[in-house]
């Protein structure tokens, strides 16, 4: 059981890593290609590849989970862990607001940040301790409990 | 003008990968493949909290995001991934990785977790989440970008 868990989780990520890499995402500037819609002015060149790599994402997992759903439990685990919460309050709006600003500032999200890390790139490299060290001061202040 | 079509076709075959891994990782662990909560939840082992029995797939799974595009690399004959920073100074690095680390564990989920996975479970929290990130970063981009706050841009 414990080396299938691996092995899933594993084989999830390498093929979540591949489809990054496919995609063009883990390249910062194509990102920002699609977000700078002041491109659409003038002589600009915009990008719209973002919108099809969430596209082609969703016509994968919304017919998947729809159909896991009916199912009555994952291979390798005991019960599917559905998210549950439905508020939205303030640290929901707020850390998207963060997280949205930091994404437009730089072009990376957290998966190409990771991905991208495997070419050595000295400011990816910046960019994701940066992250790691953000993600530990949320575990350590507000995410404590 | 736009970018080559063949550009958004390449776009749509990874995300199509993404969302088949993301399906796999649910149908095999039931676990929503979210990147900054599977990340913050190794993060979290470190602070001693976290789901100890988790720990052991997360790791495979954001070891497997490292390594994919190496495989992608080597299958398509050695040429790597290009990654392309217009953001170089390494306060602004630093700020942004902040921001996004901080950011998304308060709002508890990314682009994948609120936008690949949450919008396909039609969760209203999600769809919250992920139109707000991006009015932010194409808020972001503009100000940056186009009108040159930070010094970038043009």
């Amino acid at each position: 059981m414990g080396l299938a868990r691996l092995a899933a989780g594993g084989g999830a990520g390498l093929l979540f890593g591949v489809g990054l890499a496919v995609s063009g995402m883990m390249d910062p500037a194509r990102v920002i290609g699609f977000l700078d819609i002041g491109r659409l002015a003038g002589e600009g060149v915009w990008d719209p590849t973002l919108g099809f790599v969430m596209a082609g994402a969703l016509l994968a997992t919304a017919p998947g989970f729809a159909w896991l759903r009916r199912r009555g439990a994952p291979r390798l685990a005991d019960a599917f862990q559905w998210p549950t919460r439905r508020d939205v309050d303030a640290r929901l709006v707020l850390g998207a607001l963060l997280f949205g600003i930091g994404w437009g500032l730089i072009g990376f999200c957290p998966g190409p940040a990771l991905a991208a890390l495997s070419t050595g790139s000295a400011p990816t490299a910046i960019f994701a301790a940066a992250m790691a060290a953000g993600m530990l001061l949320y575990g350590a202040t507000v995410g404590r409990r | 003008m736009l970018t080559p079509v063949q550009d958004w076709v390449m776009g749509a075959a990874g995300g199509l990968m993404i969302g088949l891994a993301a399906v796999l990782l649910m149908g095999s662990l039931g676990r929503i493949a979210g990147i900054s909560g599977l990340a913050g939840g190794l993060l979290d082992r470190l602070l001693g909290r976290g789901e100890r029995e988790a720990a052991g797939w997360r790791f495979a799974f954001i070891a497997g995001v490292v390594l994919g595009p190496l495989l992608f690399a080597a299958l398509r004959g050695g040429a790597p991934v290009p990654v392309r920073l217009d953001v170089t100074a390494w306060p602004l690095l630093a700020i942004g990785g902040l921001l996004v680390g901080f950011g998304t564990r308060l709002g508890a989920g990314c682009t994948s977790g609120h936008g690949v996975c949450g919008l396909a479970r039609f969760s209203g929290r999600s769809m919250v989440a992920t139109a707000v990130f991006f009015l932010a970063a194409l808020a972001t981009v503009f100000a940056t970008r186009q009108l040159g706050l930070f010094g970038l841009g043009g």
